[in-house]
């Protein structure tokens, strides 16, 4: 190739850049046009310099057109430009891992709120975090234009290692495999806390991701400490609904199971509409395979910003068949998607005796808890638990509010 | 020129254009002594007894009103970036001969690029006023003869009414006018609002034009510009496009980031106590600290609490909650929208307020002390408090003023900014220009976190255990630098291009030539 380029400019761009190789004799001659030149020209400079030292790029006529953007993005773009040039650079120009990413994460934690981020659009994934939903989605499948597949895997890698997601949980939606394999490598290097697999429709995809993952953390674990992402399945057609138990238990790490409609109806050969009659078989047996194999059903996303209303009744609709979450595109929804899934004031009372009334039970080593007269069976003592603890996080229950009740149970 | 060091440890020229100037003193040190200025005596006899002032064309107003080279003209920016008069006048300047003019807006916009030609012409010799866009540049480029001198509405004011600044012309354009003089801003097909940025000038002018594409039959009414200060009155074509009075700065953001700040502030404007019935609020311009009173909003209706009075730059919502009956005034310096010139013409409690009435330092009182909590926006924060609102980083000139320096008085002042933009740190070590200093600048809102000024420990116990992302202005700082890296210093020369004036008349700060790479 006689030149690559990588990145994006323009008037609209922001907080990205852009940049072009073209292997010439007579060193590095570098053109940098920033807007932040006054601040940053000279460590910009420096930055280029360093990274195309290191991958032996020596004599070359290079251009970055830079609009404000960070330098774990700027190196992402040169090492996506140096990649195009010379496919069989396998080296990564890594930033460094903060420490908040290096937090774990947990299988039973909340995932009511996911926020889908494009992978190869820095500026919306600065401040993600800030807008607090549960869990961020680096999105390397749909919202990536094919061209830009192997910039965004980039980007992504950086973003994962350099953002302060603010104990946001960090997902990732990889391609459809084959594809999807190929990048689970330095995701997994990169700490990232769940991988969704899109167009599940078979265990055996979530076998491969998985040995896939597990020949990445033996290769790392040693070096970084890498953790053991979790799997999300998505199933998105009419053979991954019939697979879905299976799918849901092909491996011990997937935690969640979720369902795609966009695809899913087109597969049915149907419209998504808003009352998503078309879909209910579909979201009945998604959500039941998940409860079968122990694992979240998490609902589809939710993609129309403006309604919020729809919103709020898709996921009250969704709460009421046992889904525990929903994904949505912009930060705005979140709030609303919590609001939805917060349990009832009279839910929330119920819990409460029946935790009560479990601990109890426990504190007397008593196999059996009673509430009244009426036994409570098991699954009931778990979901009360699960809605006590949302109830805290939601603010609707202090955090001590059996301080007086522990009391009474001696 | 010489250079002292003022309270603030900044240097600064103890003149400006031939005149001495005082450094700044520290908040609340420096007393204007004095009289107030004063034009001639005018005398009724020499004016037409029918009351008919009218002359057909601007050059025939500026030789009427006795123009001669080196004077100092006004001109006001009621239709901000759709002004049309200024271009026009200089253009007649020109026409006529005049050289060295001296420049003296109310503020200046984008709009006013053609007057670049006038500087470089000669006919103007320099600006007194806000500078940016293409002007500022100008100014920061070190091209312009004479300094920029900058300063806030009320500043403005108090120069003219303390004698700082004496204006031979004003040229005051109006929406609606009759041939004696009287103007408003509120009727006619360029209805802009009020007219009070020219209120000064009509008063301690040496000469007043008023210039109109609406001329009515006397009485126009009502008068926010009396005819009785008015020499000559013009017609023109056009006068502005009020149209452009909604620039980026006056409209409600739609970035999640920005309204995740405004939100986060009108939490801490409902957990710290502030807002309460009888509670009072000034709104300014740019996006956050618009946007801030759309979310206070919806809190006042469901604790169901009502303002006393709004201070403003008025727009749609905010006219919304005086026609709601969430407050019981808008005390409005300008209006930014055509729901805002609407609301000031119909609702008797929509009043028009002056940089007099609402910020004069040099006054028995003023409005801005009265205010429960000012929300303003700025480009550079120090973790001294101290803000900047006139530079960039790159010490180019960017903004003006505005009446952000007087609104600092506030009772509670909050400044609504994102930690860092694209990539540049709004949270800084030094701001590149003071225009606030850090102890009147009471708590500043980012999108990540609340930084409040130690000095308000009565606001940091009000908020504790509120639930709000308060935390020290040093780790925020801290946590913008890992981001964004350490900026370099930047490259200023060592001349002078403007000086910035405090609300009392002495220099808080000095701009400095830009060197180009």
């Amino acid at each position: 190739m006689d030149f690559a380029e990588a990145g994006r400019r323009g008037k609209d761009v922001r907080s990205d850049c852009w940049v072009r190789i073209e292997p010439k004799a007579g060193g590095v001659r570098l053109t940098l046009n920033s807007k932040v030149e006054a601040m940053f020209g000279k460590a910009i400079r420096k930055l280029i310099r360093e990274e195309l030292a290191f991958f032996d790029v020596k004599d070359a006529r290079v251009t970055v057109e830079d609009s404000g953007a960070l330098p774990f993005v700027m190196m992402a773009r040169i090492e996506a430009a140096v990649k195009r040039l010379n496919p069989k650079e396998k080296r990564e120009y890594l930033p460094e891992l903060l420490d908040s990413a290096k937090q774990p994460t947990s299988r039973d934690r909340f995932r009511r709120s996911r926020l889908y981020l494009p992978g190869n659009e820095p500026k919306f994934m600065l401040n993600a975090g800030i807008h607090k939903p549960d869990a961020v989605i680096l999105d390397l499948e749909d919202s990536v234009a094919p061209a830009v597949k192997d910039e965004a895997l980039i980007m992504v890698r950086n973003a994962l290692r350099q953002i302060d997601f603010m104990g946001v949980e960090r997902m990732v939606r990889i391609n459809q495999l084959p594809r999807g394999l190929d990048e689970l490598d330095p995701l997994v290097a990169a700490n990232a806390h769940m991988i969704l697999i899109p167009k599940c429709e078979d265990p055996e995809m979530v076998r491969d991701v998985d040995a896939r993952i597990g020949k990445a953390i033996g290769v790392r674990r040693n070096a970084s400490g890498a953790m053991r992402p979790l799997l999300m399945p998505i199933i998105e057609s009419c053979l991954g609904v019939f697979n879905a138990l299976e799918i849901a238990r092909a491996s011990k790490n997937v935690a969640a199971l979720t369902i795609g409609l966009e695809d899913y109806t087109a597969d049915l050969g149907t419209q998504r509409t808003l009352e998503a009659k078309e879909s209910f078989w579909a979201r009945s047996r998604v959500v039941n395979a998940a409860r079968a194999a122990g694992v979240q059903p998490i609902d589809t996303v939710f993609s129309d910003i403006n309604d919020m209303d729809g919103l709020r009744q898709s996921v009250l609709e969704a709460k009421g068949m046992g889904y525990e979450g929903k994904g949505c595109i912009h930060p705005r929804q979140i709030e609303t998607i919590h609001q939805a899934f917060a349990p009832a004031d009279a839910e929330i009372e119920r819990a409460k005796k029946i935790v009560l009334a479990y601990r109890n039970a426990e504190a007397r080593g008593l196999g059996v808890v009673a509430l009244g007269a009426k036994m409570i069976d098991p699954p009931v003592v778990k979901r009360a638990l699960r809605t006590v603890d949302l109830a805290i996080r939601t603010g609707q229950l202090a955090p001590d509010w059996d301080a007086g009740a522990g009391e009474g149970a001696k | 020129m010489r250079l002292v060091r003022n309270a603030l440890d900044r240097l600064v020229p103890s003149e400006v254009n031939g005149k001495p100037q005082v450094p700044f003193q520290g908040v609340s040190q420096h007393h204007p002594k004095g009289r107030k200025a004063a034009p001639r005596i005018p005398s009724c006899i020499d004016y037409p007894e029918d009351g008919d002032k009218l002359v057909p064309d601007l050059k025939s107003a500026l030789r009427k009103a006795g123009i001669r080279s080196g004077m100092t003209i006004s001109t006001h920016h009621h239709f901000r970036d759709g002004d049309l008069l200024a271009p026009q006048l200089f253009d007649a300047c020109a026409e006529l001969g005049l050289k060295d003019l001296v420049w003296f807006p109310s503020a200046a916009f984008p709009c006013h690029k053609p007057l670049i030609a006038h500087l470089e012409s000669g006919v103007i010799h320099h600006i007194e006023g806000s500078l940016n866009g293409p002007l500022g540049d100008y100014c920061t480029d070190g091209r312009m003869r004479g300094l920029g001198l900058l300063r806030s509405h009320g500043g403005r004011w108090q120069a003219i009414q303390d004698g700082e600044v004496h204006i031979d012309v004003a040229v005051i354009a109006a929406p609606a006018a009759d041939m004696f003089g009287n103007a408003n801003g509120v009727l006619g097909p360029s209805a802009c609002g009020s007219l009070n940025f020219a209120l000064a000038d009509s008063m301690y002018a040496e000469k007043v034009i008023v210039a109109t594409d609406n001329l009515m039959p006397f009485p126009c009414v009502p008068w926010q510009i009396q005819g009785n200060n008015v020499d000559v009155v013009v017609e023109l074509d056009r006068i502005g496009d009020p149209a452009k009075i909604v620039s980026g700065t006056t409209q409600i953001t739609k970035s999640p980031d920005r309204l995740y700040v405004a939100e986060l502030v009108a939490k801490f404007i409902r957990d710290s106590g502030i807002m309460r019935d009888g509670f009072s609020f000034q709104a300014g311009a740019g996006g956050t600290s618009l946007a801030f009173a759309v979310y206070l909003r919806e809190m006042m209706k469901q604790a169901n609490v009502k303002a006393r009075f709004i201070r403003a730059g008025s727009n749609k919502y905010l006219v919304e909650m005086l026609e709601q009956g969430l407050t019981d005034f808008i005390l409005d310096g300008q209006t930014f929208d055509l729901d805002g010139v609407r609301s000031m013409r119909d609702n008797p409690r929509h009043i028009a307020t002056s940089p007099f009435t609402s910020y004069n330092f040099s006054g028995k009182g003023n409005f801005a002390s009265q205010v429960d909590v000012a929300v303003l926006g700025a480009t550079e924060v120090d973790t001294s408090f101290n803000a900047n609102v006139v530079t960039h980083s790159d010490g180019r000139l960017l903004h003006g003023i505005g009446g952000w320096q007087n609104c600092l008085y506030g009772r509670c002042v909050v400044l609504a900014l994102p930690a860092f933009r694209d990539r540049i740190p709004v949270i800084v070590d030094r701001v590149t220009t003071v225009c606030g200093p850090g102890e009147l600048i009471d708590v500043v809102i980012t999108e990540r976190g609340i930084c409040i000024n130690p000095l308000r420990q009565d606001l940091l116990d009000a908020v504790k255990g509120k639930g709000l992302p308060v935390k020290p202005i040093e780790q925020l700082k801290a946590e913008v630098d890992r981001l964004c890296g350490k900026p370099e210093k930047a490259r200023l020369g060592d001349k002078p291009v403007a000086a910035v004036k405090w609300v009392d008349g002495t220099v808080i700060d000095t701009i400095w030539q830009v060197l180009r790479r």
